[in-house]
């Protein structure tokens, strides 16, 4: 979602872009923030020569090891967002959404934030599934929808968690344990994140957990510029929440603790440091602030306020950056830095339970996913373990699905159906000859009734209208059925034919009528009169030969 | 009704002491009626009856058989015959209920009956046992295992003659390894036993921890726990098999030899080092850490990654371990994997719990010296790394790490709170400020646990620095804490842990109480004597029987079979300590604690109040009750007490009239009866009885009958 604008506005797309409405939502309150912090900072001249490879391998770890530095982009405007996000068609979970009556699309919940999604692309004869960042796990959105995943001909499984090894339960509570710690030693505790998501849980945590604590006398400051809008948003998504939230809506309740967390001034929301928070800040003191890469926003502040003193805790929940990069440029450190990434995204485990339930023919998923993370090549519990066993993509590489579409639907008018006379050639199976026009258009395809045999024209409008539709011969019967040679050549003779002889031949019967030059070449599917220039004799022997087989 | 069953059973139990009763039993067919209830749907019933078939058995040969064994069974009692004949054919039956049945009844007897003809028994139905071992599956495996083990138990049966020691070796290699594993140990806790059959068994026990160490030790190494591969296939395919079985086998291995260590039995030499290596390797395919150098240590690793249970049994197992002498090197790693799952964000609550356990007995068995408890140097760097992972565990969001890292904490203060780098270490650390003020926290069993640390860490001058601001009456706060925490604490669990921890304080003097110990007594009689929990009464009986003994001495034995010692004459208590005693006030806690609707309390007051009464003889003249106006009006009051009325206060009293009333009550009366276990009422004939009106009422027969 973050990169959407540097799709919609820079290569010239031209099409549509469906999303949930919470998706765009917190999308756009995404990009917002991190608009507001780069532009708070603006710089006076940007700096390019540095991407010179001659000059880049000089330059001090990591940026001498940055890939593709040449690609690199600057940070899109809030204009560019606008634009990108105008291009958004909304869509509701379940929804069924055409593209060009080729293929039929539908939005899945993936349980994983509000409004995430899986996706299911199916043509009348083949499904295939795409699962993003999904989760299990009972948090606040509404829970996987797992059962229209099953049936699928490819599920193509991307977006597992980056911390397969870290149980996001152990990490809440091992967040909370060190907050608790920290504050009660008088110290503060800084944690760097997002302003939606994950927080909503976490602040959902530290609501039971506090007064249990003894924290209830502990500010938690909330600090972005759109902590406001987060916040307000979640709790009108109502139909996205999981069931026990969507129920409190009903009571009227607001469905996440945070609104009473705000009402007894426990948590406490700024769009930046300056103005009302420089007044109410107090100290031990939560704050919840981005940007997690620690490189811009608010939380650069608080690293360089509390890094001094080892009283002071910075937690780190994101799991998107390496928390020892982001902390580089702040080293020497002496506030404690706690590393408890919370991913609630699905783990190698709970995908090999999914993939049983749902039973795809064929999976296919990055490369990273079917080998154990090279820092830990002995995990063989940490792939994905299924048979046939997945097909992996590389970046960018372009992978051919298993599966070749041999079926096509079409449909007939109904005119023409009426017109329809079935004949029983086998028991259970009756057929019919269609004569009609097949029209096709956005990939759906129809079959109309013929047009009435061409009318002399009268007029110029009419050959008009006659240009348009198809040329029609006359239709010929279609035949069926097979020539029985001994019953054949006594009709011949009946019919004064004589000197007849028979020949076998690999696939058949040749028929000689030595006498009438003529020769009658009978196979399974074919049958064939030669006979030198004479229309009347062919014409006789074709009568002849028609009365053994049946017409449609 | 299963109960007028049961009651039959234990009416014919009964009935079967008497040695004509057998004669009644064999002719009225009520063997017969014993054998259908065998497999009756109420397992309790199916099980007296198979214990009354072997008292029935044992009668008969013991009626029959007067002096030497009958070597034929041909020629036994008939009724015996008939039992027999019955267990045979249900051994040769092709149901498993019924085998199991008969396996049980001879089960039972080998186990109970050890007269000489129980060889002759053995050796009748020896084969038909020996052939259950043939089919496949073998039925009821383990009431097969229980009868072979109750064979090897009985000392008449001579095992060599009878072929015993090769079923025994042949059952242990024939079984899989987790149906093997019981019977390996029960082998091994034989006290006559082959040591070829030993060896077997240990081996059926060693080899899933020897498979573990195979596949996850790099080049040969050291030697490992067995030198043969002898049914090693078998237990590799049941770790590989599948993750509930390779979960299963393990944690009963563990379970098995942390029993064996504990025995007198244990084979000796224990190989104390592979199994501790293998214990270690466990936890840490547990935990993931495990860099395994062979294909099946990969699968082990993805098997056991994060389990729970086995994590739990191993923990158990290396706390066990901890009695045995162990290199330094492997204790240093014992240590670091302790470490790494007290710290583990991944750990469980329980697994934590039983970390925390096996970390108190590697603490205590490490490097012992031989003249000193101190902590070694290793255990004191151990500390210093323990003690933030510990302060993180006091702030966990979850109410029973926090339980458990007290209890923890308790206990490592309670060993090594006097040594002064234990103290240093602790004191640098956040831990006793933590541990105080969980005690207020929400959860009631974390308070009670904080209650138990707090006091001790005040009975060892640990308290929390009085500097803190939160806290700037430590030492003398922490009194009143408890003493609040006692008189307003919605939950039982917290008043209990305040009495323990001030009855302990009475005991070792704390200064706090010594300063003043009436006024503390008092205060403590005066909240428990209205407490609604009897456990917290009773504490308080406990509490007031130290003050008592610190003031009068110990109670004398009131053993009637031993010769009293001749005592030191204990010192005749002052009169002004009656004259305390009785405004404490402790003679009305304890009177109204006799009348106590919760047995165990009166009990403990009447056990109270005859140590008083002990003490107290040579008081007073030949005073009797009621001679005083004062003590008639007591003798009312308690009267009212009996009859439910239990507000009245006793008022001001003289001692002279509590020590008559003290000897007027039938305290030794008293005790017999409150000594009667709960159930006696429901043992009863007349509850029987009861229960059979109760069937009768349902079936609406005629009730007159049953009279």
């Amino acid at each position: 979602m973050m990169a959407l604008p540097y799709i919609t506005e820079h290569t010239g797309f031209t099409g549509t872009v469906y999303a949930t409405e919470p998706t765009m939502q917190i999308g756009r309150l995404l990009m917002e923030e991190l608009v507001n912090f780069i532009e708070r900072v603006p710089k006076a001249q940007s700096a390019s020569l540095w991407k010179n490879k001659d000059i880049q391998r000089l330059l001090p770890s990591p940026l001498k090891d940055a890939v593709e530095v040449s690609t690199w982009r600057r940070c899109y405007t809030m204009q560019e967002v606008n634009s990108a996000l105008s291009k958004i068609q909304l869509v509701g979970y379940s929804q069924k959404i055409e593209l060009f009556g080729a293929v039929q699309v539908t939005p899945l919940s993936s349980g994983y934030a509000l409004g995430s999604s899986n996706w299911i692309i199916q043509s009348h004869y083949e499904k295939v599934s795409y699962v993003s960042g999904s989760s299990l796990l009972t948090t606040h959105p509404q829970p996987m929808d797992q059962a229209s995943l099953k049936n699928s001909d490819v599920l193509v499984l991307t977006g597992l968690t980056q911390i397969p090894t870290a149980n996001p339960d152990g990490m809440v509570g091992e967040f909370c344990s060190n907050l608790a710690l920290t504050v009660r030693n008088g110290g503060n505790v800084l944690v760097p994140c997002y302003p939606s998501g994950v927080i909503y849980d976490l602040l959902e945590c530290l609501y039971q957990y506090i007064d249990s604590a003894g924290l209830s006398n502990i500010p938690f400051y909330f600090i972005s510029p759109v902590a406001n809008s987060s916040l307000e948003f979640s709790q009108i998504f109502a139909e996205w929440l999981c069931h026990n939230k969507q129920s409190k809506v009903y009571l009227p309740e607001p469905p996440f603790p945070h609104a009473e967390l705000i009402q007894t001034n426990k948590l406490k929301h700024y769009p930046s440091i300056h103005g009302d928070f420089s007044n109410d800040f107090r100290q031990p003191c939560v704050v919840f602030t981005g940007h997690p890469s620690l490189r811009f926003g608010d939380v650069v502040h608080f690293m360089e306020l509390w890094g001094k003193s080892s009283l002071n805790t910075v937690i780190f929940t994101e799991p998107d950056f390496s928390y020892l990069e982001a902390l580089a440029p702040y080293q020497p450190l002496a506030m404690k830095c706690i590393y408890c990434p919370i991913d609630t995204r699905l783990n190698f485990i709970q995908v090999s339970k999914l993939l049983k339930e749902v039973q795809p023919l064929h999976v296919v998923c990055p490369e990273q996913y079917t080998q154990p993370p090279p820092a830990q090549s002995h995990r063989m519990d940490l792939m994905i373990d299924c048979q046939p066993p997945a097909m992996s993509y590389r970046r960018a590489e372009v992978l051919a699905l298993p599966f070749k579409r041999r079926y096509e639907k079409i449909e007939i008018m109904p005119e023409l159906a009426d017109s329809l006379v079935p004949m029983e050639i086998k028991p259970g199976i009756s057929l019919a000859t269609v004569s009609a026009v097949l029209h096709t258009k956005d990939n759906k395809h129809v079959l109309q009734p013929p047009p009435r045999p061409t009318q002399p024209p009268s007029s110029k409008k009419r050959k008009r209208v006659s240009e348009d539709v198809p040329d029609c011969k006359v239709l010929k019967p279609l035949l069926s059925g097979s020539i029985p040679v001994e019953q054949f050549v006594q009709t011949l003779e009946k019919h004064g034919f004589s000197d007849i002889k028979v020949e076998d031949t690999a696939k058949g019967h040749i028929v000689l009528l030595q006498e009438a030059e003529t020769l009658i070449q009978i196979e399974e599917d074919s049958t064939h009169i030669i006979c030198d220039n004479d229309e009347t004799l062919r014409v006789r022997l074709r009568d002849l030969v028609l009365r053994f087989l049946q017409k449609f | 009704m299963p109960s007028v069953r049961s009651g039959w059973i234990q009416g014919l139990c009964s009935l079967a002491h008497h040695p004509s009763a057998l004669h009644f039993l064999a002719d009225s067919g009520a063997v017969d009626t014993i054998f259908a209830l065998q497999g009756d749907p109420s397992l309790f019933v199916a099980s007296a009856a198979s214990q009354l078939l072997v008292h029935i058995l044992a009668l008969a040969m013991q009626g029959g058989a007067s002096g030497s064994p009958i070597s034929e069974a041909a020629a036994w009692p008939i009724c015996a015959q008939k039992i027999v004949n019955h267990v045979e054919e249900s051994l040769h039956s092709k149901a498993t209920p019924q085998v199991t049945q008969a396996l049980n009844v001879l089960t039972t007897t080998f186990g109970r009956c050890h007269s000489p003809w129980t060889g002759v028994l053995w050796g009748r139905l020896s084969p038909p046992v020996a052939c259950l071992f043939e089919r496949d599956p073998i039925p009821a495996v383990h009431s097969l295992m229980d009868l072979l083990l109750s064979v090897a138990r009985s000392h008449v049966l001579n095992f060599a003659a009878c072929g015993l020691w090769e079923m025994l070796a042949q059952t242990l290699s024939r079984l899989s390894p987790t149906q093997a594993g019981p019977l390996a140990l029960g082998t091994l806790k034989l006290q006559h036993c082959p040591q070829e059959l030993r060896t077997q068994a240990f081996g059926v026990l060693l080899q899933p921890l020897a498979c573990i160490l195979k596949a996850t030790t790099q080049a040969p190494g050291p030697p490992g726990l067995l030198d043969g591969t002898a049914g090693s296939s078998l237990t590799v395919d049941a770790l590989l098999s599948s993750k509930s079985a390779c979960v299963g086998l393990l944690c009963q291995t563990l379970a098995h030899l942390e029993e064996l260590q504990m025995l007198p039995q244990c084979p000796c030499p224990w190989p104390q080092v592979p199994l501790l290596g293998a214990t270690v390797t466990i936890l840490r395919l547990c935990d993931g850490s495990v860099d395994p150098s062979s294909s099946m240590g990969g699968r082990l690793c993805g098997t056991l990654g994060g389990c729970v249970r086995v994590q739990r049994a191993a923990l158990d197992f290396l706390g066990t371990l901890s009695q045995g002498t162990s290199p330094l090197e492997l204790v240093l790693e014992v240590f670091a994997v302790l470490l790494k799952t007290l710290e583990s964000p991944e750990s469980s609550p329980t697994v934590l719990k039983k970390a925390f356990q096996a970390t108190l007995r590697w603490l205590q068995n490490s490097h012992k010296t031989p003249n000193c408890s101190d902590l070694s140097p290793d255990a004191l760097l151990f500390l210093g790394e323990l003690f933030p992972i510990l302060q993180k565990r006091l702030c966990s969001p979850c109410w029973e790490v926090r339980d458990s890292a007290l209890e923890f904490l308790t206990h490592l203060i309670r060993h090594w709170g006097g040594q002064a780098d234990f103290r240093e270490a602790l004191h640098s650390s956040e831990v006793p400020t933590l541990a105080r003020q969980l005690l207020q926290d929400p959860e009631s069993y974390v308070r009670a646990s904080a209650v138990g640390t707090a006091g001790q860490l005040s009975s060892r001058g640990l308290q929390a620095t009085s500097a803190s601001p939160e806290n700037p009456l430590a030492q003398q706060g922490l009194l009143m804490d408890l003493m609040h925490i006692l008189s307003t604490d919605s939950e039982g669990f917290p008043r209990r842990a305040v009495l323990r921890v001030f009855t302990e304080w009475l005991r070792d003097g704390h200064a706090d109480v010594i300063r003043d110990t009436e006024w503390f007594v008092a205060t403590v009689l005066q909240a428990v004597s209205r407490d609604l929990d009897w456990e917290v009464r009773m504490q308080g009986l406990e509490l007031a029987q130290v003050f008592l003994i610190q003031a009068m001495g110990q109670p004398s034995l009131h053993c009637p079979y031993t010769v009293g010692l001749p005592e030191a004459t204990s010192p005749r208590p002052h009169p002004e300590f009656l004259q305390t005693l009785c405004r404490l006030p402790l003679f009305e806690f304890a009177f109204c604690a006799l009348l106590d609707c919760d047995r165990p309390v009166a009990q403990k007051a009447c056990d109270l109040l005859l140590f008083l009464r002990d003490k107290t003889t040579h008081c007073s003249g030949p005073q009797e009750a009621g001679d005083s106006p004062n003590s008639a009006s007591v003798e009312a009051v308690l009267q009212r007490w009996r009859e439910g009325e239990q507000g009245q206060p006793l008022g001001d009293l003289e001692p002279e009239a509590m020590l008559a009333i003290l000897r007027s009550l039938d305290l030794e009366g008293l005790q017999g009866k409150l000594a009667k276990s709960s159930d006696h009422v429901e043992k009863s004939p007349q509850s029987l009885l009861q229960d059979m009106l109760a069937t009768v009422g349902i079936l609406e027969e005629n009730e007159a009958d049953c009279y």
